[in-house]
Order: C-alpha cells, then sequence, then structure tokens
C-alpha cells in the first residue's frame, strides 16, 4: 500500500526546495544589490530576473498553501509559532516585490527603491532562515495548537540559521549573475559567489554540529550505526560538490557555478529532510499525525499529477525565451 | 498598548483590512488582464495600430497593479495559519485543496506567463505573445473561480463530515464542495464586477483624455469600449445581483435581513426600505423612507408575501444589522449610478455625440473609482453579514482565532497598515501618474532594455492620428521593435 502521506510530505518538500532555490537567487541578487554598481550593473543585475521573479515566489504560495492542504494542523501550529517571522518576511516580500517595478517608475526615488530591495530581500530570507531554525530546534504543542511563548524563536541557533540563510541565497544569487552578466558585472559576482560561498559552507557546518546538540533524536540519527552509513553519504557529497564549485567559481565557467551551488542546496534540504524526519513539526508531530485526511490527499494528488508537468514545462519555456546573456554591449 | 484589547477583534481587523487591501489589485487585475486580451486580440485580427497602443498603455499600468495584487496575496495565503489557526486546522482538509488547486491551475500559470507578456513580444512573435497574454487572463479568471468557491462554501458548506478530531472532512464528492449552492452566483456575480470595475477606469481614462483633447484618437477609442461595457455588461451585473441575493435569502436569510434593515417580520408584505438609520438597540430602522411592499416583491415576487424578519433569528446569531444595511445601500447605489452612465452613453452615441457631450465625460470620470467602493462594499456585505460565524452556522469567527495576545496581533496589525498605505499607495500614484499621460502612437510597451524591464520612453504625445490600416503582418517586426532587437546576437554561454 503506498502511503500518500508520505507522498505528499515529499511534493511539499520539493515545492520548498523549488522555492528555496528559485527564488532564493532573486534574494540573493536583493541582498547583493548594494555591491554593484548604481546604474548599469545594477540595472542588469534586476533585468537578470524581472521576468522570473513572480514565478519563482509562486513555490512559496505553494509551500504555504500546500502545506494547509496537505498537513492543516502543521500549518496551524507552525505559523502561530513562527509569527513574528512570517510577518517580517511577508512585509520584506512586499517591499523586494514591488521594487521591481516602482525602481523604474520613479528614478528620482530610485535609491529609495533600491534600498527597499535589498532590506525586503535581507529581511524575508533571514525570516525564512529563521522559521527553518526555529522548526528544527523544535516547536511546543499542546492538544491541537501552539503552546510555547512569544519569543521562543529568537535564539542563538536560530540567528545562526538565518545567516546560513543569508549566505547561501547569496551563493545562489552571485551564481545566478555570473551567468547572465558578462565583463565587469560577471568579474564582480564571481568574486561574491567565493566569499559567499566560503560563508555557506562555514555556517552549513556550524548549524551541522548545533544540530548535534539541539535535538539528541538528532544526533542519534547522524552518529549512530546503521542509520549513521545511510546518512553519512550527505555531508561527503556537499563537500564535493562544494570543491568542484569553487573550481568552476575560478576558472572561466558561466552557468556551472549555478548549477553546483542548486546542487549544494539539494544536498542541504536533503540533509534537514533526514535530520527531522518523519516530523514536521519536531518533537511532537509527524508527517501522520498533521495529515490531511486520504480523500482530500487523492484529490489534490490528482491535480498535482496533471498540473506539476505542465508547470514545470511552461516555466522552463519562460526561462528559455530569457536564456542568454542579460542585455549586451553595441547598441548604446 | 493594545492590553486589554481583543485579540480576536484585532485579528478581524487585520484580515479586513489584509483582504480589502488585496481584493482592490485582482478586481481590477481580473477585467484588465481581459481587457488586454481583447486588445490584443483585435490587433492581430484589425492590423489597427490602436489597438496595439492601447495594449501597451495598459500592459504598464497592470504590470504595477498585478505586482501590488502578487505581494498582497502572499499575505493573505499565510494569514489563515497566522491569525486564524484553529479555522485552518479544523477546515484545511475541504478548503485547503482547493485553495492548492488554485495555486496550481492559477497562479502558476499567469506567475509563469506574465514574464514573457511583459517583457517577450520580440523573443516569442505575436502569435506565442498572444498565448501568453491569453494564459494570463484565463490565470486570473481561474483564480477567481477556486478562492470564490472556497468563500462560498464558508459561506453555504455543504458535503462534508466532521471528524472525530473536529475537522471538518470532505464526504464522497468534491463537486459538491466546489459547486456550493452559493458558488455559481457568486463567481457571476464577482467576476462581473471584476470586468465593471475595470471598464469603468478605462472609461475614466478615456474621459479625463476626451475632457482635454476629444479628438484623441486613442481617448475615444478606449472610452467607447468601456461605455459599451458599461451599457451592456451592468445590467447583467444587476440581474446577476439579483439572483445572488434571492439564493442568500435562501441560504442565509439573516444576512438578507440585515441587507434590508427588517428587524421586525412583516407577515403581509415587507417594505423596501431606501434609506433610514438602523438603530439595533431599538430594534427600529429609524427615518425610514420605504416602499410598502416592494421587498417582498423583489424577493418572493408577490407584494404580499410573509417575510422574516430578525427577530426571528437568536440574537447571539445576528450578524450586525449597521454595516450591512449601508455597505448594501452604497454598492446597489453605484450599481444603478453605473448604470445610468451606460444607459446616458447610449443615447450619446446614438446621437453621434459620444465624444462631445462634457457632462458625459465629467461623469464617467467621476465613476472612473466607482467599481472599487462598489466592490469592497459588496464584500463587506457578503461577509460581515455572515457573521457571527466564519462558517456558517458551523464555526464562529470568535472561536476560529489562533491562540495569540493582543499585543502581537496589533502590532502586526500596525506594521501591515504603515507598510500597505506607504507601499500601495505609492504604486497607485504611479498608477495615476502612467494614467494621466494621454494614450498615443507608438505606445511603447514595458521595456526590458538595458535601461531597465519597465520605463515608458516618451511622455509627449504624438500627434494624434489614424495610422491607417496595416495589418499586423505589415507592421514589419521594425515598427514596434525594442532597441535590443536591433543590438547584435545574444553571446551564448562560454561553456
Amino acid at each position: 500500500m503506498i502511503d500518500l502521506t508520505v507522498i505528499w510530505a515529499f511534493i511539499i518538500a520539493f515545492a520548498i526546495f523549488a522555492y528555496v532555490v528559485m527564488d532564493g537567487f532573486d534574494l540573493g541578487i536583493g541582498i547583493l544589490f548594494p555591491t554593484f554598481a548604481p546604474g548599469r550593473e545594477r540595472d542588469r543585475a534586476m533585468n537578470s530576473i524581472a521576468p522570473v521573479w513572480d514565478g519563482n515566489e509562486t513555490w512559496l504560495v505553494l509551500g504555504g498553501g500546500g502545506l494547509f492542504a496537505a498537513f492543516p494542523l502543521a500549518y496551524a501550529i507552525i505559523l502561530p509559532a513562527t509569527y513574528p517571522l512570517i510577518i517580517a518576511m511577508l512585509l520584506g516580500l512586499v517591499f523586494r516585490g514591488v521594487a521591481f517595478e516602482y525602481r523604474w517608475r520613479d528614478p528620482s526615488h530610485r535609491r529609495f527603491w533600491d534600498a527597499a530591495f535589498t532590506g525586503g530581500s535581507l529581511i524575508a530570507t533571514m525570516a525564512q532562515g529563521m522559521i527553518l531554525g526555529a522548526l528544527l530546534q523544535g516547536i511546543e504543542i499542546d492538544g491541537r495548537a501552539y503552546a510555547g511563548s512569544w519569543w521562543d524563536w529568537l535564539t542563538p541557533y536560530t540567528l545562526l540559521t538565518g545567516l546560513g540563510t543569508v549566505a547561501g541565497y547569496a551563493l545562489l544569487g552571485a551564481t545566478w549573475l555570473v551567468w547572465k552578466l558578462d565583463g565587469e558585472g560577471q568579474a564582480h559576482a564571481r568574486k561574491l559567489g567565493k566569499i559567499a560561498a566560503l560563508a555557506t559552507l562555514a555556517l552549513m557546518a556550524g548549524v551541522s554540529l548545533l544540530n548535534l546538540f539541539v535535538r539528541p533524536e538528532y544526533s542519534d540519527r547522524w552518529l549512530t550505526a546503521p542509520e549513521l552509513y545511510w546518512v553519512a553519504p550527505i555531508p561527503i557529497a556537499t563537500l564535493i560538490v562544494a570543491g568542484f564549485m569553487w573550481h568552476a567559481l575560478s576558472r572561466d565557467r558561466h552557468s556551472k557555478p549555478f548549477w553546483l551551488a542548486l546542487l549544494l542546496f539539494f544536498f542541504g534540504t536533503a540533509g534537514v529532510g533526514v535530520t527531522i524526519w518523519p516530523y514536521v513539526a519536531p518533537p511532537d508531530l509527524t508527517i501522520w499525525e498533521a495529515a490531511a485526511p486520504v480523500r482530500s490527499q487523492v484529490f489534490m494528488l490528482v491535480g498535482v499529477a496533471i498540473t506539476m508537468p505542465l508547470i514545470i514545462a511552461y516555466t522552463a519555456w519562460a526561462y528559455w525565451v530569457f536564456r542568454g546573456k542579460v542585455g549586451d554591449e553595441g547598441y548604446h | 498598548m493594545f492590553e486589554g484589547t481583543d485579540a480576536i477583534l484585532l485579528a478581524r481587523i487585520q484580515f479586513a483590512f489584509t483582504v480589502s487591501f488585496h481584493f482592490i489589485f485582482p478586481a481590477f487585475s481580473i477585467g484588465l488582464a481581459s481587457y488586454l486580451a481583447v486588445l490584443e486580440g483585435l490587433w492581430l485580427k484589425t492590423g489597427k495600430p490602436v489597438y496595439m497602443d492601447l495594449f501597451k498603455y495598459w500592459l504598464k499600468i497592470f504590470a504595477i497593479a498585478f505586482a501590488m495584487g502578487v505581494v498582497s496575496g502572499i499575505v493573505m495565503s499565510y494569514q489563515f495559519g497566522t491569525n486564524w489557526s484553529v479555522f485552518s486546522d479544523v477546515a484545511g482538509p475541504v478548503i485547503g485543496p482547493l485553495m492548492a488547486y488554485e495555486v496550481l491551475t492559477a497562479f502558476f500559470l499567469e506567475a509563469g506567463f506574465l514574464g514573457v507578456m511583459l517583457f517577450g513580444m520580440n523573443r516569442v512573435g505575436k502569435k506565442l505573445h498572444y498565448v501568453a497574454t491569453l494564459m494570463v487572463a484565463g490565470g486570473t479568471f481561474i483564480s477567481a473561480f477556486w478562492i470564490l468557491s472556497v468563500n462560498s462554501w464558508m459561506q453555504t458548506p455543504v458535503g462534508y463530515e466532521i471528524g472525530a478530531n473536529g475537522q471538518f472532512l470532505p464526504g464522497d464528492s468534491w463537486m459538491e464542495i466546489i459547486f456550493n449552492p452559493s458558488f455559481p452566483y457568486r463567481l457571476f456575480h464577482t467576476v462581473l464586477a471584476a470586468y465593471l470595475t475595470t471598464a469603468f477606469v478605462v472609461g475614466g481614462v478615456g474621459a479625463w483624455h476626451l475632457l482635454k483633447d476629444r479628438t484623441n484618437g486613442h481617448a475615444r477609442k478606449m472610452f467607447s469600449m468601456a461605455m459599451w461595457m458599461a451599457a451592456l455588461v451592468v445590467p447583467v451585473q444587476i440581474f446577476a445581483g439579483d439572483l445572488h441575493g434571492l439564493n442568500t435569502l435562501e441560504h442565509q436569510p439573516q444576512k438578507v435581513m440585515a441587507m434590508e434593515g427588517h428587524y421586525q417580520s412583516h407577515p403581509d408584505g415587507a417594505p423596501l426600505i431606501l434609506f433610514g438609520i438602523p438603530d439595533s438597540d431599538a430594534r427600529e430602522v429609524k427615518y425610514a423612507v420605504e416602499i410598502p411592499k416592494a421587498s417582498s416583491l423583489i424577493l418572493k415576487h408577490d407584494a404580499d408575501a410573509p417575510l422574516d424578519g430578525l427577530d426571528t433569528i437568536p440574537d447571539d446569531e445576528e450578524p450586525p444589522v449597521g454595516i450591512v444595511f449601508w455597505s448594501f445601500r452604497i454598492m446597489v447605489g453605484l450599481g444603478f449610478a453605473m448604470l445610468g452612465v451606460g444607459l446616458w452613453s447610449l443615447i450619446a452615441r446614438w446621437r453621434g455625440k459620444l465624444y462631445d457631450w462634457p457632462w458625459l465625460h465629467k461623469a464617467a470620470l467621476v465613476m472612473g473609482p466607482s467599481g472599487f467602493v462598489a466592490v469592497i462594499a459588496g464584500w463587506i456585505t457578503t461577509e460581515v453579514g455572515r457573521q457571527p460565524y466564519v462558517i456558517f452556522n458551523l464555526l464562529r469567527t470568535a472561536d476560529a482565532a489562533s491562540p495569540l495576545d493582543a499585543p502581537a496581533v496589533g502590532a502586526s496589525l500596525i506594521a501591515f497598515v504603515v507598510v500597505y498605505f506607504a507601499v500601495f499607495g505609492t504604486g497607485t500614484w504611479y498608477i495615476l501618474k502612467l494614467m494621466s499621460q494621454p494614450p498615443h502612437a507608438r505606445e511603447t510597451g514595458v521595456k526590458r532594455g538595458d535601461t531597465g524591464p519597465i520605463r515608458t520612453a516618451g511622455i509627449t504625445p504624438g500627434p494624434t492620428q489614424d495610422p491607417g490600416n496595416l495589418s499586423p503582418d505589415s507592421l514589419s517586426s521594425i515598427e514596434y521593435v525594442e532597441p535590443q532587437d536591433i543590438e547584435p546576437a545574444r553571446k551564448e554561454d562560454g561553456e
């Protein structure tokens, strides 16, 4: 018998992963934006994501809406538990999103909207990373409701996961720009990519180490046989990918660093998944306890099976339409 | 500062605030996306450049409105969990899947094709670009379909079972849930409202430019198109609203009682109260101006039919009468004012004076924002009229909220109010600035050049002219090319 709840856990995980990497490079560009020279470099950096950011952000709605639909109890507990972070993320995304339009509309206030673009991106990213940390460190539940306090989400651990996410998104953004820019902008992005790569790896390592202490079941999973043998490939693969990425960033490679950054995020997400499994809100709420009834799962699965291939196809097409370097020298 | 304040009241204010703000943008963009599809379709069919000019003129406005709709919409998809977690938990199995379908079939479609619609004309060609426009327009409609199904289920819940854990669980048939009793009426009424909202905005902008220059051919075209909508669709909308009202009478009688101001039952024909001041303590409408028996005539199609009043409803199940009474009158009043403009335009058109009657243009200008007011008023009528329930007769609003303290909800409410007024106020200002520029020939679209994806090149109006009968094919791509198309071939990836 196929376990629909497990399938749905993977679908939600896929949506969150898709969001993290796709809006991750958008937000990363926002974070790195002030380091680009006003004028042409900034315009091009923004142009490289203007046609796709909206589609990228939709994965966040699928992650949230999907959680609501497939694991309503988890949605009803995690959101109140991380309330200030969710609000901060949403407001950050408001500023980030409208900056795409407003900065072109109002040249006299362009600097303000550039700052809003960066500020919004930074706040949204930090909030997302801290939500991850708040989830991993555990959420207190009583009955069917969040029972913790107001500030549970604010700990050194969540601050570290927040910073790790900022570094990771910056890495995605920098490698995306290495791909989409040329000339000085590209050289600058390469340099940023290297810095972000080092920061990402250091913070990933830090969070991974802290995970062994934050909850006892995590260290059991990662340090005791036989589970150890199943999970050990993840950090090893991460290190190998990191090595290749560093190599690609040091050479005249255009798209390769980005794809390797995606791979790095894939292994990072897998690591989180392995750590948290089978809980959706550790330490008390498993995916089965939070799952929607079978009728809801089946109904939505039909929808996913039909629409997801189409969504992936036309999203890929939209990226293909805007392939290549952004804006070229020559016509000015 | 919120100590002692009711957290649930604050949560309700927050939801009302964020959803009302959000609803403004889709109400506009649903209609505008369809209008853009019509313009581009007419351009492809007739080849008249005026349609492409208008398409580009409104596309710039659409881009801003759509961005505001997206960012305010994401807030909504998380508001259920942050502020209404009990509701999310118990209703999630039924309405969650409908909202997931909205994301899968509508949001991705809109967002996936929006980039091509805004920036891709020169990269994909006319036909594929038109497909992208149609997909965006279709996506906005599909989005309305699902979210109104969810809302309607909360108004007229059917097809559910109550689980052992207190959750609402789907019954045998999803079709019964999706097409719940009030859904077809609400969908029809709301989508028409969105179309009319856009029509009156377009008409108002056209009228503004006609008042400044009645020879502007582009302004004439948009004014004429909008006035056709007003003349033809407003009567349909009034009819649809009447049907929706009858449906509400059947399923949510207390909402209609509040709308009508009927505190008392009328065993032999209820009066239609046109105006008055509802006094819920005295349980009467003071200073009422009323037409005897007209309410029974409208609602029961029989002047002497008995009509129950709120005296038949337990006090703790009554909606607040004052708000519903007034919002309903605002909506209906604006609907009839729209009808008036539509009929006036028909007379003007018949006399061949559509572009020559400044008073008609002034009226259309004043009515420009009327759709937004009517839509919000209608929304308030139906949402407040459902109170004190969030899921009608099954789950009280007071029992649906998150276990949050008042300061938390109050602080986030303040943040939303400040940010929304600043950000969306600014966006509205930018839209008004774009609208204040006269539409003209050789309108530039949303650009993705080196200087930015969104930029109007010329604010200087071109000469008003009829560019003749060029077909889309004879309009070589040079006609509407953006500078970047003349650039050398893109450098492919270096690997």
